[in-house]
């Protein structure tokens, strides 16, 4: 007997220049299952997700909805035969409400004026029948993450699709709100509507899909139950090769202090509040503090108040010992400070310089590089290979590639191997693995670690609540500018930090406030 | 077998067959335009802007001599684009520029190349301001620019007013709304000719300014390219937050660049009117030079080496634009000129559709000897 698919998706084939981003693949999603969609970064995914919402048109194979070939040329073909979508980047007007947002596009007018009263009922009605705790008159740019969230999903509600897509919807969430997601993704499956989860994250996988299909580089690797697999099976399908999902580290030795934060403020610069608000804490030798929080909380302004990219406005910062809190970045650079930035397009690479104008970029003032203000370009050339060989960075066109052409995971490769060689004291990560695949972010893990085998300090800023317990020997959870907590990550749990990073909880004895 | 590069990927023959279907363009779209408002003149007036430049060696002395303060305004604007800013006052430091230069020669009789350093320091110092002004108060440079290049322009036309001794009045001739002509007031500020009037049949307009220009370009070509300061400038100019990152100043290269940006356009100013041809004539709007250097710079994308090509192609347009003159007022020919350069600049949009072009007929190719 045939099986009830709902969409099935045969034989895709979609091909950029240079590129087969997808080569055959068949996605057959079954009426009222979830079913996740697995790859790594630059697998596929996103460009057939983008076939089937209509942005881009496949060279080669067919779409077929409830058994029937269907043509989907752009998204309203799409939102016609009830395909909705949650981006992983959320396509909200900020300055509008929740309403206006979740109407926008379908809105009923009577004689050209805009009628809200069954709009608002009918948002209200979803709204408590999945759970989906929102508050229509509240403006998006003032609600949680996660209210922006159910806010999407309300979205593709109100247009009563039947085929929900999520991409990486956990990516911002905390534990205790992605709990709260499964169960509104299982609710729909009763529903007897049919979810398509992308992500990269096999525990979530293994908690809520009934199947899954997964891909490498492009091409269809297999689609397999749920029940009948691991997550181990899962990453070798993914990745190709066995992986080692934990790192292996000795025991800490920690050493003198390096450095030092005391009850440090920083301004904030999207509100009139501080962003960091009397914060310390100290980093020793020889061991990997991690910062955990729910994004912006606080870490991005605590980093650049350390680094000197944000001016302090009280308190102090002292390396080895010496006060650096109004330093200036390059001081701070040659006091033995390196830095991998968060965002490494806008400060960690200039894209348009090659790739050996940016592995200098942090020493071209050096004598070595330069001499009497001309730079030496035959020693920049072979540091520059020299650091392409030993940290395998892969580009096109070698040491004179653009940056800009470069792949994510080489870019920060990059970065890396020029904050590494510098052989600081102080190695500050922020989000070093975002947006790479497995493999990059086993050997940046890797990094990491030797660095602080080598008797390095590392202080490492992450939203992975897997990488922090990974990594770590000390973790600090910081909530709206302050620290709340302080962890042995072998005597806590993920859990436990959820707690804490969303507000529920704090240490030090005061009332954790109701929000 | 020997392995042809496909002409898709060799970067060289697309760029130099953008620009030329792109200037081949704006030819044609000139013509149109020639043809709707004089259509008996047109084939005349296109004849006489494509040929004159090469008409005769003392028209093409007159191209080269244009062509180098061009050149400079060019420079300027480019330098600035490097670093991120954009120079739109070059016209004022020029102005200046031209100011300094006459005053030397006219007033304080100092030889042409003392005469040229001070146009070269009054540049920079008119370009300081806007330099300033945005690193200090992060005021943007634009605007700043813009005003400096009124402020300029009416600071020297009061300087001139109030100095009898710049007029040419005081000279032996009877106007008094233009400087001296250098032949009488210092003929030691007229910049050398070098014997290249002999080689260009005594054009009373060539002097060896265009080499100075064009050791000018090297030099910015050197400092931009080959320097730990020019690696910071473009480092600024592509990325200033990731230039802040990693130590750089961006402030810093900000004045330092918009100082260097004012030097060439002061020094643009000097070469001009120190030629002892051109008289400086006060008037009550800025001068076009200034602002032609924008064009000369996108059409040579920043590059130095490609503004010495770009300023001689628009100043042989220039040239050929004014001997139309009687057949067409000088507000139709300005319209040409801009028509043409504008088309030019669409090299870059041409060569992004020619690679696009090339290879869909490759494939094309690759497919039909697949089929067959």
């Amino acid at each position: 007997m045939a099986e009830d698919y709902v969409i099935e998706m045969l034989h895709i084939t979609k091909e950029f220049p240079g590129i087969k981003a997808n080569d055959d693949i068949t996605l057959q999603l079954k009426r009222g299952e979830i079913h996740a969609l697995l790859g790594e970064n630059g697998a596929g995914k996103s460009t057939l997700m983008s076939v089937l919402f209509g942005l881009y048109q496949a060279e080669e194979g067919i779409i077929k909805k409830d058994g029937k070939e269907v043509a989907i040329k752009d998204p309203n073909d799409a939102n016609r035969l009830g395909i909705g979508m949650v981006h992983q980047h959320f396509k909200l007007v900020e300055c509008f409400t929740v309403l206006d947002n979740i109407i926008l596009g379908v809105e009923d007018t009577k004689h050209g004026f805009l009628q809200k009263d069954e709009a608002r009922k009918k948002v209200l009605a979803l709204s408590e029948k999945y759970g989906l705790r929102v508050d229509p008159d509240a403006l998006v740019s003032d609600i949680s993450v996660g209210m922006q969230q159910r806010v999407e999903i309300l979205k593709m509600l109100y247009r009563d699709n039947e085929i929900l897509i999520f991409d990486e919807p956990t990516a911002v969430l905390t534990p205790q709100e992605i709990d709260e997601l499964m169960e509104i993704m299982k609710g729909f499956k009763e529903e007897g509507k049919s979810i398509l989860f992308i992500t990269h994250k096999l525990a979530e996988i293994m908690a809520v899909s009934d199947r899954c299909t997964v891909l490498r580089k492009g091409k269809y690797m297999g689609t397999v139950d749920i029940a009948s697999t691991t997550q181990e099976e899962l990453s070798k399908m993914m990745v190709g090769r066995d992986v080692k999902l934990t790192a292996d580290k000795k025991p800490c030795e920690a050493g003198d202090t390096i450095l030092s934060v005391k009850d440090l403020v920083i301004p904030s610069r999207t509100h009139s509040n501080n962003a960091v608000k009397g914060v310390s804490f100290d980093v020793h030798a020889g061991e990997i503090v991690c910062v955990a929080g729910i994004e912006g909380n606080g870490q991005t302004e605590l980093v650049y108040g350390i680094t000197g990219l944000e001016k302090v406005t009280g308190g102090s910062v002292y390396l080895k010992g010496k006060d650096i809190t109004h330093a200036p970045i390059r001081e701070r650079s040659k006091d033995g400070m390196s830095h991998i930035p968060e965002d490494r397009h806008k400060h960690g690479l200039v894209l348009d310089y090659t790739l050996e104008q940016n592995l200098v970029l942090q020493r071209y003032w050096e004598d070595e590089f330069q001499r009497g203000g001309v730079i030496r370009a035959d020693k920049v050339r072979k540091y520059a290979y020299d650091l392409i060989d030993r940290f395998d960075v892969r580009s096109g066109q070698g040491a004179v590639t653009v940056a800009r052409s470069m792949s994510g995971g080489n870019q920060q490769k990059a970065i890396i191997a020029r904050e590494i060689d510098k052989q600081p004291d102080l190695l500050v990560a922020v989000q070093p693995t975002r947006g790479l695949d497995v493999g990059a972010i086993e050997y940046i893990h890797g990094q990491l670690i030797k660095e602080r085998d080598q008797g390095r300090a590392v202080l490492l800023v992450s939203l992975e609540l897997d990488e922090v317990m990974n990594l770590s020997d000390r973790i600090l959870v910081m909530y709206e500018g302050e620290i709340v907590g302080e962890f042995d990550p072998k005597q806590t749990t993920v859990e436990e930090l959820g707690l804490y990073m969303a507000g529920a909880k704090r240490q030090d004895g005061k009332e954790a406030r109701v929000s | 077998m020997k392995v042809k590069k496909p002409l898709a990927e060799n970067q060289m023959f697309i760029s130099v067959l953008a620009s030329v279907i792109s200037i081949i363009a704006g030819l044609l779209f000139g013509s149109v335009l020639l043809f709707i408002l004089n259509p008996s003149k047109a084939g005349i007036g296109m004849g006489a802007m494509l040929t004159t430049g090469f008409s005769s060696l003392d028209q093409f002395g007159k191209v080269l001599y244009q062509s180098a303060p061009l050149m400079l305004c060019g420079l300027s604007v480019g330098f600035a684009f490097k670093t991120g800013m954009f120079n739109i006052g070059a016209t004022g430091q020029y102005t200046i520029g031209a100011f300094c230069a006459l005053y030397g020669a006219i007033a304080l009789q100092l030889p042409w190349w003392v005469c040229l350093l001070l146009s070269l320091i009054g540049g920079a110092v008119w370009g300081i301001f806007p330099g300033l002004f945005k690193a200090l108060f992060n005021v943007n440079e634009v605007i700043t620019s813009i005003m400096f290049n009124w402020i300029g322009m009416y600071l020297v036309n009061l300087l001139l007013a109030n100095m009898p001794v710049m007029l040419a009045s005081a000279w032996g001739a009877s106007n008094s709304d233009r400087t001296a002509a250098l032949a009488q007031a210092n003929p030691g500020a007229v910049i050398p000719k070098g014997g290249l009037d002999k080689l260009f049949g005594n054009s009373s307009w060539i002097n060896i300014s265009v080499f100075v220009a064009i050791i000018v370009a090297i030099i910015c070509w050197f400092i931009l390219e080959k320097t730990t300061f020019g690696y910071e400038l473009k480092a600024c100019g592509y990325n200033k937050e990731a230039s802040r990152y990693a130590g750089i100043s961006a402030n810093r290269n900000i004045v330092f660049s918009m100082i260097i940006a004012g030097a060439l356009s002061g020094l643009g100013g000097g070469l001009y009117y120190l030629a002892g041809t051109i008289q400086y004539v006060l008037e009550k709007k800025t001068l076009a030079m200034g602002f032609n250097g924008i064009p000369v710079a996108l059409l040579a994308n920043s590059n130095p080496i490609g503004t010495i090509f770009s300023s001689l192609f628009i100043s042989y347009i220039q040239v050929g634009g004014s001997a139309m003159q009687p057949n067409f007022s000088s507000e139709s020919t300005d319209i040409i000129i801009a028509v043409i350069i504008y088309l030019a600049a669409f090299a870059l949009l041409m060569k992004g559709v020619i690679t696009g072009l090339l290879k869909k007929s490759m494939k094309n190719k690759d497919d039909k000897e697949a089929k067959a």
